[in-house]
């Protein structure tokens, strides 16, 4: 196999390589040198980058990512529990209603978010249809703040909790329920002190899926958050375009990146790494 | 408990679809306003004169082709050389770039390609942005080849080198047949993905490669439009029928 | 009879474990040969390194006399019978047994497979899909497809694991006709001590990476070299460092005389249907079971009696 093996994995060696590390170690570079006075980047070498990371403008920013993504994966959490605890009861119809949940979210991330920008904007549908039945004369303001945003959120990543739940639920042998109840356990009992803990994998499986993206999404709260900058995504986005200031972009970038690999490196020592 | 959770079910699938089903309702309204005003195919005709719109939609379907032609072989070959023998490194890097957020690997690519082509002279175009679907669709379809390769028994593969096959023989003749389902799985992820990306398409982007979800894009910040409706309709009807089918085909 | 098969002080040395401990057997030509041992003794890996899957530390493995270390799998006239059988899910029966005659370029496959398949009594499910087949139908693909390319020597590593208990004990008769009629010799790996017992010509019996005894069935049950096979190929009562087989042991209110005795005391006494089996407690506080004839009349539990067996029936151990 040595022979063939060097062949199979050359091609995933080369992307590896220039594709993945080498783009990684040049916004590495960058994030430790100065602003060049026409964009771009000078010489020094200097950790100014990283220190203006925790000024309190940007830390903030920091800090309204890390909520909206705990939210986010809280309220999927929630919703996704009873849904996947219905399909994996739902004997024959399982598949039908997997293809339910998987259907739209294999569509397209753009559509799915323009949908909520549909619905919500000022002479969207929702507000227009309140316009309608008199319910209200100015229309509300829908978008362009948080809420939308963590809908946007909870919206778009709701399947990543749904499947690795059913996925776990699914596994669940009904006779442990049974049992459970049999030894006297009342319904909500057998709900907390069996199911959600057999499920453990399952929902920690689906909390990295979700709480992951959330932190770095760009389009979301680009689309549904207005033209402010709300989270890390759109901070890093404004400093290579409109700010110019690619060190502070890059330094921005790789502490992005940092979060996510060190709840990577979490997720894989965890036993629910088998739902990657 | 069961009815209260039948009840719940059906919600939830609500809160999934009725936004895409508002959002097609709407693509055949008379109106150019959220108000229904009567049936009309309007928008599609002017999708249909809308040569920027086609332009886009030609050069999103040649990058989602040709980036997922060339993920896939790599990502298939990948997975199944880990399966054979495990790498760290790679396996890492792999589940690395799964979880990198979009807008940090758009970056890191235009940092890349903009210090090469100081060298080379090249500028961004198609080729810049099917290189970069190409990074970020290998991870995905070296990870759905490798679900199906653990459910493959190894044994087989030393079955048929016991019965005489080179390990090519081996892998052309029994692991790739089986695992036929999986690579089109991931190939048609793939393409979806490649076919929706708009992060890290507009970063690397150049003057004459402009894609589809750029232009959405473009059309939704601009504000309201029915024709971003039909188009997404269009969209979706169309991934959501090539997914059935191949369920279907999965199936047989 | 030549060696078709000779192993060379193989040893095979995995991080942190050696699951082969200098190995050297030889196999004669047209035996079928078993290597008995409990899970995890290495008799697996023996077999790996034999077929070619694996390659040994140290150590040679001679097909008919030459030295096939280094060779691939492909390039080793040897086939496995896998224990889980490995057969292509994808390929019906007939795909399966011409897998290896297409990889030689066989020009007649037809006629060959048609041969094999009525020899295994599969004529008549060329057409079948293996998840369509019985477990039996299945080892009896596999058997038909590793056959059909008349290799120098068939592994067959627990092969009848997979089956009910039923179908398992008649396998036994059928596995060992089949070899005689086909004349090629068997390496049947297994930890049944039964299957070994009763289907070999020879037998290896491994225990740590080592093997502790060759011999014929009787050679290890009767003469066994060491406790660990005395133990391992059936019951054995340790009394006095010597040890007896429960069924040359008796049992006796009286000491009968011109045997070997120890006086005892009736623990319990257990019917099985086609024999009784009594434990009993000697004054050394060792216990012993003795296997009698159900007419043998019952003993108590309580009861003082003695134990008493052959000189020519005790195993004895350096």
């Amino acid at each position: 196999m040595s022979r063939l093996r060097f062949w199979f994995l050359l091609p995933a060696r080369v992307w590896l390589i220039f594709l993945f590390a080498f783009p990684l170690a040049i916004v590495c570079a960058y994030s430790l040198l100065e602003r060049g006075t026409y964009g771009g980047v000078e010489l020094p070498w200097t950790l100014e980058n990283y220190q203006r990371l925790f000024d309190p403008l940007y830390g903030v920013i920091f800090l309204r990512s890390f909520g909206l993504a705990l939210a986010a994966t809280a309220i999927c959490l929630l919703l996704a529990f009873p849904l996947a605890l219905f399909i994996s009861r739902a004997g024959p119809r399982k598949n039908l209603y997997l293809h339910l949940v998987i259907l739209p979210f294999w569509t397209s991330f753009l559509v799915r978010t323009y949908a909520w920008l549909f619905l919500l904007r000022d002479t969207g549908l929702l507000n227009t249809l309140l316009q309608k039945m008199k319910l209200i004369s100015q229309p509300l303001p829908l978008l362009y703040n948080d809420g939308a945003v963590l809908l946007g959120l909870v919206y778009g990543f709701l399947p990543f909790m749904v499947l690795p739940l059913y996925a776990t639920l699914e596994r669940l042998d009904p006779v442990l329920l049974e049992a459970a109840a049999d030894l006297g356990a009342r319904p909500w009992t057998v709900f907390y002190r069996v199911i959600v803990p057999l499920a453990g994998p399952g929902i920690w499986a689906g909390s990295a899926l979700v709480f992951i993206p959330c932190l770095g999404a760009y389009l979301t709260p680009d689309l549904l958050g207005g033209g402010k900058t709300v989270m890390i995504g759109n901070l890093v986005q404004n400093q290579f375009t409109t700010a110019r200031d690619w060190p502070f972009g890059a330094a921005a970038s790789l502490a992005l990146m940092a979060l996510a690999a060190g709840l990577l490196a979490v997720f894989m020592r965890s036993r629910s790494r088998e739902f990657l | 408990m069961k009815r209260a959770l039948g009840l719940y079910a059906a919600a939830a699938f609500a809160f999934l679809h009725v936004p895409l089903i508002t959002l097609i309702v709407f693509s055949v309204n008379a109106s150019r306003f959220t108000l229904w005003e009567g049936f009309s195919l309007q928008w599609y005709r002017a999708l249909a004169r809308d040569t920027q719109m086609l332009e886009a939609a030609w050069n999103s379907a040649v990058i989602a082709m040709v980036s997922t032609a060339i993920a896939t072989v790599a990502g298939t070959l990948a997975a199944y050389g880990l399966w054979k023998r495990a790498s760290r490194v790679l396996t890492g890097a792999l589940y690395l770039s799964l979880v990198t957020p979009e807008i940090v690997m758009g970056i890191s690519l235009l940092a890349f390609f903009q210090w090469m082509f100081r060298w080379l002279g090249w500028q961004l175009g198609l080729h810049t942005v099917m290189l970069a679907h190409v990074a970020f669709s290998i991870a995905y379809v070296a990870v759905v080849v490798a679900a199906r390769l653990r459910t493959l028994d190894r044994g087989l593969e030393e079955a048929a080198m016991d019965l005489g096959a080179t390990e090519w023989g081996a892998f052309r003749q029994v692991t790739l047949p089986l695992l036929a389902p999986g690579i089109t799985a991931a190939a048609l992820l793939s393409l979806t993905i490649s076919f929706d990306d708009y992060v890290i398409t507009s970063l690397v982007a150049g003057v004459d490669s402009e894609t589809l979800p750029m232009v959405i894009y473009a059309m939704a910040r601009r504000g309201a439009n029915p024709s971003i409706n039909a188009i997404s309709t269009v969209i979706v009807l169309f991934f959501g029928t090539l997914i059935l089918i191949s369920e279907r085909m999965r199936k047989a | 009879m030549a060696a078709v098969l000779e192993l060379r002080e193989l040893s095979q040395q995995y991080p942190g474990h050696r699951a082969l401990n200098g190995v050297s057997l030889e196999i004669p030509q047209g035996s079928f040969y078993s290597l008995l041992g409990p899970s995890g003794c290495g008799k697996t890996t023996t077999l790996r390194l034999i077929a070619g899957f694996e390659e040994p530390t140290s150590g040679e493995v001679r097909l008919g006399g030459v030295c096939v270390n280094g060779r691939p799998p492909y390039e080793r006239n040897v086939s496995t019978v896998f224990q889980s059988y490995a057969l292509f899910p994808h390929m019906t029966v007939e795909g399966n047994v011409e897998f290896g005659l297409r990889q030689q370029g066989a020009s007649e496959p037809a006629a060959s497979v048609a041969r094999i398949l009525e020899l295994m009594e599969l004529s008549g499910k060329q057409k079948r899909y293996p998840a369509e087949l019985s477990g039996g139908e299945r080892q009896r693909v596999a058997l038909a497809r590793s056959l059909v390319l008349a290799p120098q020597l068939l592994l067959l590593d627990e092969p009848l694991a997979a089956l009910d208990p039923k179908l398992r004990k008649q396998m036994r008769h059928e596995l060992k006709e089949l070899q005689r009629r086909v004349g090629i010799t068997f390496l049947f790996v297994t930890h049944d001590q039964e299957e070994a017992l009763a289907m070999s010509d020879s037998i290896a019996v491994m225990n740590h990476g080592r093997i502790e005894q060759v011999g014929s069935p009787e050679d290890v049950y009767l003469r066994p070299a060491t406790r660990f096979v005395a133990g391992f190929l059936g019951a054995v009562n340790w009394i006095d460092g010597i040890g007896l087989r429960p069924e040359v042991t008796g049992i006796a209110r009286q000491a009968p005389a011109g045997a070997v005795s120890r006086a005892a005391t009736v623990v319990h006494s257990t019917f099985l249907g086609n024999c009784i089996q009594v434990m009993a407690r000697l004054d050394s506080g060792e216990q012993a079971v003795a296997e009698l004839a159900r007419g043998n009349g019952a003993f108590h539990t309580g009861e003082a009696v003695h134990l008493y067996w052959k000189p020519a029936d005790e195993m004895r151990f350096p």
